[in-house]
């Protein structure tokens, strides 16, 4: 369970991250979305301690992180900046993580072989891909079979395969009960992995939600109309509030804004012909773009 | 690789809780496990004996050519202690580097999210690393010694290690060099940054000195022997000079690398990771 409350943080004249609230729940995989510069890595690092926040709190399982006895049996981390020496082996990194809990060497093996690393054990953690990195990332974070798991965008840079693991675990480690909650920018990954998504955007809240919720609202938004008497449609349609675009087919307009029910009853009153009228189910990705158009801090000019 | 694999692992008893000697245990996992740690520590070992044994069989050989006056002068600790001048350099720099090296890898965020109280990680490389050094540079030193007298036996030109100061020397010798290893740990802890932390370290040590000469002589004098490399090495003093007495000094080196750890440990706490 991890509890953050009016959690804010500056760094000079920008607030990362700007009052925000949320609770997530063990039992479920809980998503963390929100553009890249949203603040998900730093709202990570408060929770975890590593940065002080200027206001509010967060607890991980009723108390501060830094005031647990046991930190790693508490949270396991993954944080989206690398934090290996490259210089020592992955046995030796986890090795040393593990002895500032008397973890077991024994273990250390175990978490090697569950995250498919055996045969680079000994080398140096520079010499890993990407992916292998991730793979030590992860096994880090396991190492104090904690109740609660922080993982900060965990499939980056996994090949197809890994992303496949990385969804079975996280769904198998909530389904241990123990709280999972994984950041990511990408909502299509979201949709397969996670049951509740934590939505932020500049620092702030845009929406707590369950995914089936999201993927109901996204859909049915917007609706495509093809009629021989496009132009004069279009004309009628456009108000504030609803977009018509036309793209390349001149007799097909997309119209978002209105329901399809909407758009054939104006049409119906205009006596305009209507030869097709389908709602259109918007894809997640899209959704989740309309839903932090707003917030996006660094947006590609269109 | 199992793809099938849905559970952390087998269960694992909570026998952890963290305490200091666990700390320390996983320091010296930390130092050993890379290569840094031992070209320097193999470095300072090398020049600490192979410049002693080079000096002194130098001096042995050219000993009938060396004029009364010099010889006057000529202690036989100095040619033994030279290689210090070097080993010291490569301690201070590994010193910086053990905490520097975290920052710029990102390993402090492993570190100090295993540790979030982050204080015991500092004592552990502080306490670690000065054992290490000292277990190393004690009998690099001592044999350093025994090489340097059993070349100037043949000469009658040697010291024994009961003569007075020079059971201190060699043995203040090893603690001074642990002390600079402290010394740059300290200020690699306060300046995060490897290039950084060498260059407060060399300049503190070995440009500030020369520095002084643009004061008058009166304050250069004055000021001189409380600076860290001059009161460091008053412990290995051969000859009266403008120096600390040798363990005053020594102390007040000590107290600068302390000053330098204690900045470090308040600022680990209050900074941002």
């Amino acid at each position: 369970m991890i509890e953050v409350r009016d959690l804010s943080k500056r760094y000079g004249n920008t607030l990362a991250v700007d009052d925000l609230t949320f609770t997530v729940r063990p039992g479920v995989v809980t998503g963390f979305l929100g553009p890249n510069g949203s603040g998900k890595s730093t709202t990570i690092r408060l929770i975890l301690g590593l940065d002080a926040p200027a206001a509010g709190d967060a607890s991980v399982n009723g108390k501060q992180y830094r005031d647990h006895p046991a930190p790693l049996h508490e949270v396991g981390a993954l944080l989206e900046a690398r934090s290996v020496h490259p210089g020592r082996s992955a046995y030796n990194h986890l090795l040393a993580l593990a002895q500032t809990h008397g973890i077991s060497r024994r273990r250390v093996d175990d978490l090697i072989d569950l995250v498919g690393l055996q045969s680079v054990a000994h080398k140096r953690a520079g010499e890993f891909s990407l992916g292998m990195g991730q793979r030590l990332g992860i096994a880090s974070a396991l190492l104090g079979d904690p109740s609660t798991l922080i993982l900060d965008e965990p499939v980056n840079g996994l090949d197809p395969e890994g992303i496949h693991w990385i969804r079975n675990l996280l769904k198998g480690l909530a389904a241990e009960g123990r709280t999972v909650f994984v950041s990511s920018h990408l909502m299509s990954e979201m949709a397969l992995t996670a049951e509740q998504v934590i939505v932020i955007g500049r620092g702030r809240l845009i929406t707590d939600i369950r995914v089936d919720e999201f993927v109901r609202q996204a859909s049915g938004k917007v609706v495509h109309v093809r009629s021989p008497q496009a132009e004069k449609l279009r004309a009628l349609l456009s108000r504030p509030g609803v977009g018509v675009n036309v793209d390349g087919d001149p007799s097909l307009l997309e119209v978002t804004g209105l329901t399809a029910a909407e758009v054939g009853d104006a049409a119906n009153e205009a006596g305009i012909a209507l030869h097709e009228l389908t709602p259109q189910q918007a894809s997640l990705e899209e959704a989740f773009m309309t839903l932090t158009r707003e917030e996006v801090e660094y947006k590609t000019p269109a | 690789m199992s793809t099938s694999a849905t559970t952390s692992a087998p269960g694992l008893p909570h026998t952890g809780r963290l305490t200091q000697m666990r700390i320390f245990r996983s320091e010296w996992t930390k130092l050993r496990s890379v290569r840094s740690t031992r070209w320097a520590f193999l470095t300072a070992v090398v020049f600490t004996i192979g410049i002693a044994t080079l000096a002194c069989a130098v001096v042995s050989h050219h000993w009938d050519q060396v004029s009364p006056q010099d010889r006057a002068d000529f202690h036989p600790l100095d040619p033994n202690l030279a290689g210090l001048q070097l080993a010291q350099l490569a301690l201070g720099v590994l010193g910086v580097l053990v905490i520097t090296a975290e920052y710029s890898t990102g390993m402090i965020r492993a570190s100090m999210t295993a540790v979030p109280r982050r204080l015991p990680v500092l004592w552990g490389k502080v306490v670690v690393y000065g054992l290490v050094t000292l277990a190393l540079m004690l009998p690099a030193t001592l044999i350093a010694f025994a090489i340097g007298e059993w070349i100037f036996s043949g000469r009658h030109i040697g010291v024994s290690f009961s003569d007075p100061g020079v059971a201190r020397a060699v043995i203040g010798a090893a603690l001074y060099v642990t002390v600079v290893g402290l010394f740059g740990l300290g200020l690699g802890a306060i300046v995060r940054n490897t290039a950084g932390g060498i260059a407060s370290f060399a300049g503190l040590m070995f440009v500030l000195p020369p520095l002084m000469n643009v004061f008058p002589a009166s304050w250069n004098d004055a000021a001189s022997p409380y600076l860290p490399l001059a009161a460091g090495e008053a412990v290995m003093a051969t000859t009266p000079a403008n120096h600390l007495s040798p363990w005053v000094g020594l102390a007040l080196f000590a107290g600068y690398a302390a000053a330098a750890i204690a900045i470090a440990a308040v600022l680990l706490v209050r900074r941002d990771t």
